[in-house]
């Protein structure tokens, strides 16, 4: 245990005060306590019956795995399938953590247990190579004459300076070819434009929307779009019918409703999360993603969770037939903000 | 066929064919027509819808009022129709047997003779959506794969992608439906139970309600990947990763460092 001694300091003389040494004393290891297996070897004949044991549960593990994998085919049902992978996984579980067991018992109980000390020694070079480095670099500067050919210099640094566009240029190029954000602004809704269930695409009748009912909704002529996935992602659209009464409209959005079946996009504003958890009694609106709940007798304003802004809201009216159609499109960008959301 | 032929030029033939026309399409029409979901239910007797009301009065009437006509406790059941009484009644959630964020599945109180006695007498104070037949709820005739489709998109937000549940706001919860009925799957989508929307037929039609029966019946099996913790998704298997596999990680380490007796 002498190495250890080398560590407790020695007292610096300069500013400590007498109370507070400048460096705690090492209490080196405490004395070393010999093991029951150490004086007794009963206990170290039961220490060698562990480690045997456990060398023998991971035997018997490494048998099972054999047995369940030829006696347990998977065959096709999910029973089968499960209960191999159960027995396999078990069986193979203890085939490992035997021998794992057994080696750390066996290191612990039945090796000796006296602390090693081990030597930290210093990483750097000694001073006679260091200074030869520092002395080559210095000579490699002055021959290469950095100072004086300046010219040189500009276009070493310039040409460093734009090699990182190699990297950068494809890196911007590669999320695609189009900035255009207004796409972000607009939706398949456009007047006159049918609501249809997701995802049958039938068309809906306002007779039909009973109060308490919820329909999800997409544009009709949605599998037609160039990209149906982009405009389906954009135009999602949950339609709630509530009682008339229980309705609580802005001035300007008298007439977005009809006979108290409102439309409001289904694409949270806080990340954009499908918001279709709709509780009936409350006339409340969740977001599964983040507890934003909106509040649909109210204009779908936020009465809880991160969202910031309402859902926004698609004036709808009836046809001729009496189907539900959009009046226009949504009239703010739906979703979640982005740069020049309302630029 | 000569005489046939003379027959028909009776005058009397065209209102004889017209009146058969008449009963062709008529018949046809009552054949073919999809099960209301309205109306009475034809096997009601006067006697069942007697024998309900008395029921009504002595269990349901101290909230739901006389009638049914609801008080400030509960709603106006008029109108609600006889599937919703054999929803609420027969998976225990009537009578209530305490207010709470919502009413909770629990031992059936009545036998079912005395809950279609009790939906009988409902459906007669007014039209609403009636008991599915059997034939309705045959998950074996519906398509699982359509099934899913549907449920993916109005059902599996609140009741978890393969119908385990899941939490709502304020205690309540939207319920697993693995072992709830047929019957009663059907008719929590048609009259749309506490905080539930409705699902009318014109919404999903029926026989869409029967693939999504199809696709809940094969849910909650058994799991090829071994134990499924309850389906719930990241809650879970997050819990059985943080607590029981870092949990054990821990005592090994512990184990490993501690020094041998």
């Amino acid at each position: 245990m002498s190495t250890i001694d080398r560590y407790s300091g020695g007292s610096d003389e300069l500013s400590a005060p007498e109370e507070l040494p400048d460096r705690f004393q090492n209490p080196g290891l405490p004395p070393h306590r010999p093991r029951r297996g150490d004086l007794d070897p009963r206990a170290d004949k039961t220490s060698e019956r562990i480690v045997l044991a456990l060398f023998g549960l991971s035997t018997l593990g490494t048998i099972g795995f054999l047995v369940a994998y030829f006696a347990l085919p998977t065959g096709t049902d999910a029973g089968g399938i499960q209960r191999s992978t159960m027995t396999l996984g078990l069986a193979l579980a203890f085939a490992l953590l035997g021998i794992g067991t057994a080696a750390i018992q066996w290191a612990k109980s039945i090796m000796n247990d006296h602390e090693r000390v081990e030597e930290r020694h210093l990483m750097e070079s000694s001073p006679a190579v260091r200074e030869g480095a520092i002395a080559n670099l210095e000579a490699g500067a002055a021959d290469s004459g950095l100072s004086r050919r300046g010219l040189l210099k500009s276009a070493m640094i310039g040409s460093l300076a734009l090699f990182p566009l190699t990297i950068v240029v494809p890196l911007i190029g590669n999320i695609g070819g189009n900035w255009n954000v207004s796409t972000f602004k607009h939706t398949m809704w456009k007047k006159g434009l049918r609501l249809t269930t997701d995802p049958s695409g039938r068309p809906i009748r306002a007779a039909d929307v009973t109060i308490g009912s919820v329909v999800h909704v997409i544009p009709d002529g949605l599998d037609k779009a160039a990209n149906p996935m982009d405009e389906k992602a954009k135009a999602i659209v949950l339609l709630i019918r509530l009682d008339p009464r229980d309705l609580h409209e802005a001035d300007d959005r008298k007439g977005w409703s009809y006979n108290g079946i409102v439309a409001y996009s289904k694409v949270c504003t806080h990340v954009g999360c499908p918001v279709a958890l709709y509780e009936q009694q409350t006339h409340h609106l969740l977001c599964p993603c983040h507890q934003s709940t909106f509040d649909v007798a109210n204009g779908a304003k936020v009465v809880f969770g991160p969202a910031k802004r309402p859902l926004p809201q698609l004036p709808i009216t009836v046809d001729s037939e009496g189907y539900l159609v959009a009046q226009s499109d949504f009239h703010e960008p739906i979703g979640p903000s982005f740069w020049e959301r309302l630029r | 066929m000569k005489a046939l032929a003379a027959r028909r030029h009776d005058r009397r033939a065209p209102v004889v064919l017209l009146l058969l026309a008449l009963l062709l399409v008529g018949g046809l029409y009552a054949a073919l027509q999809p099960a209301p979901a309205s109306a009475a239910p034809q096997a009601a007797s006067a006697n069942d819808v007697t024998n309900g009301e008395k029921l009504f009065a002595a269990n349901c009437a101290t909230c739901h009022g006389m009638g049914a006509t609801g008080t400030n406790a509960a709603p106006s059941l008029v109108g609600v129709g006889a599937a919703a009484v054999d929803f609420q009644v027969g998976t225990g959630r009537m009578p209530l047997a305490m207010s709470g964020p919502q009413a909770q599945r629990k031992p059936v109180v009545f036998t079912p003779e005395q809950i279609s006695q009790l939906a009988a007498y409902v459906a007669s104070l007014g039209p609403g959506p009636a008991i599915p037949t059997a034939e309705q709820v045959d998950a074996s005739k519906g398509d699982p794969a359509n099934g899913m489709a549907i449920f993916r998109t109005n059902c599996a937000m609140c009741h978890n992608a393969v119908g385990a549940g899941g939490a709502l706001s304020q205690g309540k919860f939207a319920p697993n439906l693995w072992s709830t009925s047929n019957t009663h799957l059907y008719e929590a989508m048609l009259t749309g139970p506490q905080s539930m929307p409705v699902f009318n037929d014109a919404n999903i039609t029926p026989q869409e309600k029967r693939d999504i029966i199809a696709f809940i019946r094969q849910q909650g099996g058994t799991q090829p990947g071994g134990l499924s913790l309850g389906s719930l998704g990241p809650v879970t298997e997050g819990l059985w990763a943080w607590v029981v596999g870092i949990g054990l990680l821990i005592g090994a380490a512990v184990w490993i460092g501690a020094k041998s007796s």
